[in-house]
């Protein structure tokens, strides 16, 4: 193997659950205020996932005060405490930005079903 | 104590920093590097080491080079370097020297040839202003008027023009080192050094002391 790949495997993280675009997450991310650490909860949608091994990102997007919010984060990141799937998406995009022209009702998105 | 080691650049790549941020580095496979002269005040008129790095047979070099490098050892070297020492002590030939001088957190200046980039225009050369693309524009990454009329009549001297661009020693300095692994002899410099991959390069502690 060479050294690049394997300096990436090292810092690739193996307890991040399986999820896609169109899923909706509960990111909890790690935050550091002075020398207090708190975890955040950041829930969205996924629109975007980039592959990579230690440089894959993905994008969460959701609706603050009835504005949209995206947050990229880096998927093997250590400052991400845990990720959890809260519903599972059926979009016919790995990439689905026309969510962000999309506000109430017509932003949902189907159920996925899961076997 | 040597500031200095030869390496081989790897790539880049990125590491995650304990707060959580990616981080760039370029993967540098330093040393080992063996001490193939001591050249000392009384001979040479200056202290100093010379380096030698990327092993081969003695039977792959010349007979000079061969009589050079049986002086410290039974190998030949692809890559030979000189490094400044205030205090030759505890240095003797053959000796190899490895990246366990360095620690994590010190910087280092990277010296390296540049990737060649051939006969190249003004705008990437010298960093040009180009003119526009369209809107019946014909001047898009022209040079531009290169001086004045009948005096001084003659184009000034290192007016900046088109030319050979790369291949050149470039240095960057004060990088940071984000990780040290002795086992595989790697270092991983923050930042992007000058060259190719595989391209050999010195890294020396930023500062004289």
């Amino acid at each position: 193997m060479n050294i690049i790949e394997q300096l990436e495997m090292e810092q690739m993280r193996l307890d991040i659950p399986d999820f896609r675009a169109g899923d909706t997450i509960k990111v909890h991310a790690k935050i550091k205020e002075g020398d207090k650490e708190r975890i955040q909860v950041f829930q969205g949608v996924v629109i975007k996932k980039t592959k990579g091994l230690a440089s894959a990102r993905f994008t969460v997007r959701k609706i603050s005060g009835g504005v949209g919010v995206e947050r990229i984060f880096p998927l093997n990141s250590p400052a991400i405490d845990k990720i959890e799937v809260v519903s599972y998406g059926r979009v016919r995009r790995s990439r689905i930005y026309y969510l962000r022209n999309l506000r109430g009702k017509a932003a949902r998105i189907k159920e996925r079903r899961i076997s | 104590m040597c500031n200095g080691i030869l390496g081989k650049k790897i790539g880049m790549t990125n590491v995650f920093s304990p707060d959580g941020r990616l981080v760039p580095v370029t993967v540098v496979q330093a040393g080992p590097c063996y001490v193939t002269q001591i050249k000392s005040e009384k001979n040479e008129g200056y202290n100093a080491l010379q380096l030698g790095f990327g092993e081969k047979p003695l039977s792959k070099v010349n007979r000079p080079s061969a009589g050079h490098f049986s002086k410290s050892g039974s190998t030949a070297f692809t890559t030979l370097k000189e490094f400044h020492v205030e205090n030759l002590e505890g240095y003797e030939l053959g000796q190899p020297l490895r990246i366990d001088m360095f620690k994590v957190g010190e910087k280092v200046s990277v010296s390296g040839i540049s990737k060649g980039r051939g006969f190249a225009g003004t705008v990437k050369r010298h960093g040009f202003s180009r003119g526009p693309e369209t809107h019946g524009c014909r001047n898009h990454r022209k040079p531009g008027s290169v001086g004045c009329s009948a005096w001084p009549a003659r184009i000034v001297k290192g007016k900046k023009m088109p030319g050979h661009m790369g291949v050149d020693r470039k240095t960057v300095k004060n990088l940071e080192i984000i990780d040290i692994r002795p086992e595989q002899n790697l270092l991983l410099i923050k930042g992007p050094v000058p060259g190719p991959k595989t391209g050999i390069l010195e890294i020396v502690r930023t500062g004289r002391k």
